[in-house]
């Protein structure tokens, strides 16, 4: 229950942290406008309905994992430059449980995104969109951002570690893009990056996400989705202590 | 048992050198330190930057972990029992990091607050009593990015109290603060063994040492070179005596040759104001005065004056040697 209590108040307060930053909001602004931008001129390419609801949709969730990916490799520096991650480190909860809600908080903003990215569309470009199935798109949205907030965690244990780390973050940007079928279908890359884009979640919540819109069944798609991302957080937690010790060994917790 | 104790504590840092040809070096930061504090007891560590202050209560907290010899707090090992440590013990850092500047005081409060596990029943009554202790009742909702510097190392001290810690580690608590936001932070610090918390306070204010600390131990270069009472301290150094002379632009030579004088034990050079003014500790009944103006050819001399040593020439003096 405590833990709980725990998780949601950390996760209210760095969801407040986020909305408060000028630079993130400006980013916010900016970013979907980006996306949705890639999105018309994809569409203007192929010039059919599908492929609105393809590239649409592929550059709403684009900008949700953008927020997860670079912010999340970014949020552990920025508590050491803060001079808070030493601080959260002595307390005695399981820094897990400190960490998820951070990341939890980041995909959150990532709803944020995939909807000014769709209505940047809208009423830029004129890109109107149906989605066939409200609820299950919903439900499609939600076990993405859950998904993204564990791969999230995943990246942020890891940077805990490692001080140059956060670099990592843009790194996996843009190749999650591509290898998970965000703007080009995976059946037009090379067989040996099917593995990897399976094994990663944001393929098939941008799948569950277009399923639901086009009217099809997105449930086996989301099941893959959140059992990923339950995988991730799990891997984390058990590599958190690990990583921690060795952050205590090597004394990287501080910013010098 | 003691609340505190530190056996043969060593910490040694792995640092690289060049950029293409890379090697490896190794900077031990702490020398097989010990001692030991007790319940109920204000116990300084005190030394410059750089002296290995904050290295040994980084280890004792549980933040990095000793490379040889061992460490328990109110009789718990740091390392292998570090998460039952961190639930009985605050840590307080000094300057304005540490502090989540875009959510409120109270909100600042309020997170540490469940991390620390504080029964969400008795937050709010814990968070009300503590902005009231610290002053800072009033400003709560307000961000802390438009706290001053000494507001938000209040809030620090609140942070290190919100779940009533035993042991609390003081980190240079009053570092840049102004005379009268050190004043305050000082007088919550006194009122903290008052109410029976064992504290570990570093410093290289002499006087906060002197003013605050039951005992202290003087650190430098990674090792303790003395370690007693401020009275004790004090007397180490007793015997001599102080020659002060005002200098305006005095050569780092003449100050080695002075350093170099038969009888001396220790040399300072401290700026005030536009001056700088050497001081100079002697032995007993030595007569140093007109051998070192001597040394200071070339030097424009100002005042010259001889006092009794304070506890800050016993630090000057253990320091330097």
């Amino acid at each position: 229950m405590s833990s709980l209590r725990l998780l949601a108040v950390s996760w209210w307060l760095q969801f407040k942290m986020i909305m408060r930053s000028p630079f993130d909001g400006f980013g916010n602004v900016i970013y979907p406008l980006f996306f949705a931008t890639t999105a018309f001129f994809v569409f203007r390419a192929g010039d059919s309905p599908r492929t609105l609801i393809y590239a649409s949709f592929g550059a709403a969730v684009m900008g949700m994992w953008s927020s997860v990916s670079t912010s999340a490799g970014s949020a552990m520096q920025r508590e050491r430059w803060w001079g808070t991650l030493e601080l959260l480190v002595t307390t005695p909860r399981h820094f897990s449980l400190i960490l998820l809600p951070t990341t939890l908080g980041l995909a959150t903003v990532g709803i944020y995104n995939l909807a000014a990215t769709l209505l940047w569309g809208r009423f830029l470009f004129g890109v109107h969109l149906t989605i066939e199935h409200p609820l299950l798109f919903a439900l499609a949205v939600a076990g993405t951002v859950l998904s993204f907030a564990g791969l999230g965690f995943l990246f942020a244990v890891s940077f805990v570690r490692f001080r140059a780390a956060w670099v990592l973050g843009n790194f996996f940007e843009y190749p999650v893009w591509l290898i998970c079928g965000f703007l080009v279908p995976l059946a037009l890359l090379p067989g040996w990056v099917h593995p990897i884009s399976w094994a990663l979640a944001p393929t098939w919540g941008m799948s569950a996400i277009r399923e639901s819109a086009l009217g099809g069944s997105p449930l086996p798609e989301l099941g893959a989705c959140l059992g990923l991302g339950i995988g991730y957080v799990v891997l984390g937690v058990l590599v958190t202590d690990r990583v921690l010790r060795a952050a205590r060994e090597s004394g990287s917790l501080s910013l010098t | 048992m003691a609340a505190i104790e530190a056996a043969d504590l060593r910490r040694t840092y792995k640092t690289h050198t060049g950029t293409f040809r890379r090697k490896a070096k190794e900077i031990e930061a702490v020398r097989g330190i010990s001692f030991s504090v007790e319940p109920g007891e204000l116990f300084g560590l005190l030394g410059p930057n750089g002296a290995g202050k904050t290295t040994t209560i980084k280890m004792l907290i549980t933040l990095l972990i000793p490379t040889s010899g061992s460490a328990r707090v109110l009789g718990l090992d740091v390392v292998r029992q570090a998460r039952e440590v961190r639930r009985r013990i605050g840590y307080v850092f000094g300057g304005e990091r540490g502090v989540y500047e875009r959510l409120s005081g109270y909100d600042n409060l309020r997170y540490f607050a469940e991390l620390y596990g504080v029964p969400a029943r008795e937050q709010k009554g814990r968070i009300e009593e503590l902005l009231e202790l610290v002053g800072l009742k009033g400003r709560e909702h307000e961000r802390a990015e438009g706290y001053s510097r000494g507001m938000k190392q209040r809030l620090h001290v609140a942070r290190g109290l919100l779940h009533d810690p035993e042991v609390l580690f003081l980190d240079e608590p009053t570092i840049g603060l102004d005379p009268v936001g050190a004043r305050e932070v000082r007088a919550t610090i006194a009122s903290l063994t008052e109410a029976g918390k064992t504290v570990l306070l570093t410093t290289h204010y002499m006087f906060e040492a002197d003013a605050l600390c039951d005992r202290i131990a003087v650190i430098s270069k990674g090792s303790i070179v003395a370690e007693g009472t401020p009275l004790d301290l004090k007397r180490g150094v007793a015997q001599g005596s102080v020659v002060e002379i005002e200098v305006y632009g005095v050569a780092d030579e003449a100050v080695e040759r002075v350093r170099a004088l038969g009888g001396v034990v220790a040399v300072a050079i401290e700026e005030r104001e536009q001056a700088q003014v050497l001081v100079v500790q002697t032995e007993p009944e030595v007569e140093l005065t007109q051998a070192i103006l001597g040394h200071l050819n070339g030097s424009d001399v100002g005042r010259i004056s001889r006092r009794e040593p304070t506890l800050e020439d016993a630090y000057v003096a253990l320091v330097s040697e």
